[in-house]
């Protein structure tokens, strides 16, 4: 169907990390590579934590950021960056037409709550009833709705206005690739005009380094860039993220007079269970799909990998086989599962707006200087367990 | 092929195969039984105890055995039950290998009481326990069975490798209505062009202490616990709240195009999905009801129908004072006087709200009801609400002819959708 899809834009960009909240902030960062800040209370983790940010900017009402967790206030207001950004904010008129995917995780438990229950558990007479009373009493009646997954999307629909469509999709890095995929067909497709898409992670938070830990993905021993874990074992330093886009038929665009960031001409993804050659093969079959579209010489690779071994070691065998500059984004802004795939999205058309990749961070020899202007990004994405992605992105000139 | 595109040129979306599971047991032709019998399937809570809870009832499915219970673990097996009766009726595809994509509907999956119990036990430190304590445990490197089954993409991963589906599989919430959205998904991919077929299933197997608790901190559950059975009462005057259920619906959507090509029998059409977001609060609707008014009419737009042209709602109908009055608001905004002659039933008097299931099993529901002409009834309607002045179906199923059903689905965080479908295309 690619002869009659529709062209789709990036028209806008809302992105908030470690690094800072905004194009200039994270270019700047990317730039001067600097050691990203680390969080000291979730020593031996570690844990790049969210640049402070003034939440009345985007969300303007107390009793909002007060109904939300961490997570949903980090995406609310990468989302109304967002919404600024494409020039759409508080146009009621299209934020009722605009369709909306996110990809999300959930809330944070009350980690006081648990302890107190797990501490009593034992010594408790009758446990089951012990822990029916505990929850009965102890739980917030609204942290329910801090830590449902839709509830980003609720409340961006709340806080900004947007109610075209709303649908969450869940599943780690995959559902940050697919939230994009599903996006973009449905511009392509006819079936969308405008949509945001993205997602949001708050890592500063134990209940999910247990989720990671007991799975053995978590780097320890101090940080590293991410090409260059493998000493320690490999694996991720999590960091809170938040990034959305605004993707738009090209007519659409052209229309309200909106200036296009980049042009997003592909998104793929794929499931591999992993067994060894897997991750090589699925990024391989990927690669075929855009590799009509490259231009060689002025394409280059941003990368999600995670630094968990035995996914890091596969791409980057299969990216030094393709032998295109490359650089992860990992090392700077860490990882952040559901909004990482589309946070490197948005960092790829800082990178085609400047004409210009951000220098190596990395010794290991993978990330080397770009000679000559990027005009296509590849943006891959090999999540920690499952989620394989490719998107191209492309300058619009 | 002319007849294989809709009156807007997209190709028709047909469903060539489907399974339930609920309360009332498994399968097809065992739930619709029960339905048009009246049956409910809500019970007294023997799943765990329940000192201490305002809610003691639900429609748990306690005859599929997950011993210790973990939520993600039932949500996985109903899921297989549902999708497994799907995939056999459809015929298509190989024994895993379906030629599709997977959506799947599914709760928020998350540690559970005895993952943290067990990390505890694990730690060795009784009095004191804390997450450091658990952390200090996960370093063990004993539990990556806990990572795997508690991820969010678990229940989907295991599925897809089950059913051998094709690409990455999509896990989705939106609330109550994810079922709906699951089937939506799989309707607009096959519209697209991406391809002919695709298995859209939802399910849910949430019934434990903590899920019930959470719903009952914010009043949404019926406390009606002395009689069960009698629990769920959508739309009369008493109703008091939803009880909170179990389930799996599963959904082998084909291009019509393809189903008529490899033969396959086509047991109704998909005819049109509609959304519109509510954001006026995160649980509660829009007093003006323009969210639920508007998707319905989307859903309309999308099918190329008009309001005359359905003559049966399959309601949302959770049996809250708030959803039922809304849904009834809409109905009668969308429909004028005819609302009130258009049956309109409510599963969820017999088999509870299953959730992120429900929005998959009420359309697996609505496909039988165009196909055997009899609608389910309303049960526990004793004591009709003013306010409502709709023909529920009372108490008794009915024979009827239908040709074209909605079936609403709304959630928390503003989540409305509404399925159109209908008979199979003559």
């Amino acid at each position: 169907m690619a002869e009659t899809a529709r062209e789709a834009w990036i028209t806008g960009i809302g992105i908030v990390s470690c690094l800072g909240e905004g194009p200039d902030a994270h270019w700047q960062a990317l730039n001067a590579g600097a050691p990203s800040p680390i969080a000291p209370a979730f020593d031996p983790y570690i844990v790049h934590p969210i640049a402070p940010l003034d939440l009345d900017k985007q969300i303007p009402k107390k009793g909002d950021q007060r109904q939300m967790e961490a997570w949903q206030r980090i995406g609310t207001y990468a989302a109304g960056l967002a919404l600024d950004s494409a020039g759409v904010k508080g146009n009621a008129d299209l934020l009722t037409r605009m369709d909306m995917i996110v990809a999300a995780g959930g809330g944070e438990r009350d980690i006081a709550v648990d302890a107190a229950i797990l501490n009593g558990l034992p010594k408790a007479p009758k446990p089951a009833a012990f822990l029916n009373e505990r929850l009965m009493s102890d739980l917030r009646p609204t942290l329910f709705l801090a830590q449902l997954s839709n509830l980003l999307a609720g409340n961006i629909s709340i806080v900004h206005g947007v109610t075209g469509s709303s649908r969450t999709f869940m599943g780690e890095e995959s559902a940050g690739v697919d939230a994009v995929r599903i996006a973009l067909s449905r511009v392509a497709a006819g079936q969308s005009e405008i949509g945001l898409v993205g997602g949001a992670f708050n890592a500063e938070r134990k209940d999910m380094l247990l989720l990671m830990d007991a799975g053995g993905f978590l780097l320890r021993g101090g940080h590293a860039p991410v090409w260059q874990r493998a000493a320690k074992g490999g694996g991720m330093a999590l960091g809170s993220l938040g990034a959305f886009l605004v993707v738009e038929s090209k007519d659409h665009a052209q229309k309200r007079g909106a200036t296009p960031l980049a042009r997003l001409t592909a998104v793929l993804s794929d499931r591999s269970r992993r067994p060894a050659g897997a991750i090589s093969a699925s990024l391989a079959r990927m690669w075929q799909r855009i590799a009509p579209n490259l231009r060689p010489g002025s394409h280059a690779v941003i990368s999600g990998t995670t630094g968990a071994e035995p996914a890091i070691a596969e791409e980057r065998a299969f990216l030094e086989s393709v032998g295109v500059p490359v650089r992860a984004t990992g090392t700077h802004i860490g990882h952040g599962f559901e909004p990482q795939f589309v946070m490197n999205i948005a960092l790829a058309t800082l990178a085609l707006k400047h004409q210009m990749l951000f220098p190596p961070a990395d010794t290991s020899g993978i990330e080397q200087p770009m000679q000559g202007t990027p005009a296509q990004v590849i943006v891959t994405s090999v999540g920690h367990w499952r989620g394989e992605g490719i998107a191209l992105v492309e300058a619009v000139r | 092929m002319a007849t294989s595109r809709d009156s807007l040129g997209r190709p028709i979306v047909v469903v060539t195969g489907m399974g339930v599971i609920t309360s009332l047991g498994t399968g097809k032709s065992d739930n619709w039984q029960k339905l048009t019998a009246g049956q409910s399937g809500i019970r007294r809570i023997t799943r765990f105890a329940t000192e201490a809870l305002k809610t003691t009832v639900s429609g748990a499915v306690d005859f599929v055995p997950v011993e210790p219970f973990c939520s993600s673990e039932l949500t996985e097996r109903l899921a297989e039950i549902a999708t497994e009766e799907a995939v056999a009726q459809s015929g298509l595809g190989t024994k895993g290998n379906f030629p599709g994509p997977l959506f799947l509907a599914v709760a928020p999956v998350e540690i559970e009481w005895l993952h943290r119990e067990a990390l505890a036990a694990e730690s060795r430190s009784n009095d004191t326990v804390g997450y450091d304590d658990l952390l200090r445990a996960t370093a063990s490197g004993r539990f990556g069975a806990i990572h795997d089954r508690c991820v969010f993409g678990s229940v989907a991963e295991h599925l897809a490798d089950t059913f051998g589906t094709q690409g990455s599989p999509i896990s989705l919430s939106t609330a109550c209505a994810s079922g709906a959205s699951a089937i939506q998904l799989g309707l607009e991919a096959i519209r697209r062009g991406e391809t002919d077929a695709a298995l859209c299933v939802a399910a849910d197997g949430s019934v434990n202490p903590e899920a019930l608790i959470r719903f009952s901190l914010l009043s949404a559950l019926s406390t009606a616990n002395e009689v069960p059975e009698a629990a769920a009462k959508p739309f009369s005057k008493n109703r008091d709240g939803f009880v909170m259920a179990e389930g799996a619906g599963a959904l082998v959507l084909e291009s019509l195009e393809a189903a008529q090509a490899r033969g396959a029998k086509i047991l109704g059409v998909i005819e049109g999905c509609g959304e519109m977001t509510d954001a006026f609060h995160r649980t509660r609707s829009s007093p003006d009801g323009k969210p639920i008014i508007g998707c319905i009419r989307n859903a309309l737009t999308d099918a190329a129908l008009a309001p005359e042209d359905i003559d049966h709602i399959n309601a949302h109908g959770t049996s809250t004072p708030e959803n039922d009055k809304m849904e009834a608001m809409g109905m009668i905004a969308v429909f004028g006087e005819r609302a009130k002659t258009i049956p309109t039933s409510s599963n969820k008097s017999m088999i509870g709200h299953t959730l992120s299931a429900a929005g998959a099993v009420e359309a697996v529901i609505s496909l039988m009801t165009l196909d055997h002409q009899r609608i389910p009834p309303t049960i526990n309607y004793k004591l009709p609400d003013p306010a409502i002045p709709l023909d529920v179906v009372p108490n008794v199923a009915r024979d009827a002819r239908v040709t074209h059903v909605i079936s609403n689905s709304f959630g928390f965080g503003g989540q409305n959708v509404s399925l159109v479908m209908g008979r199979e295309p003559a």
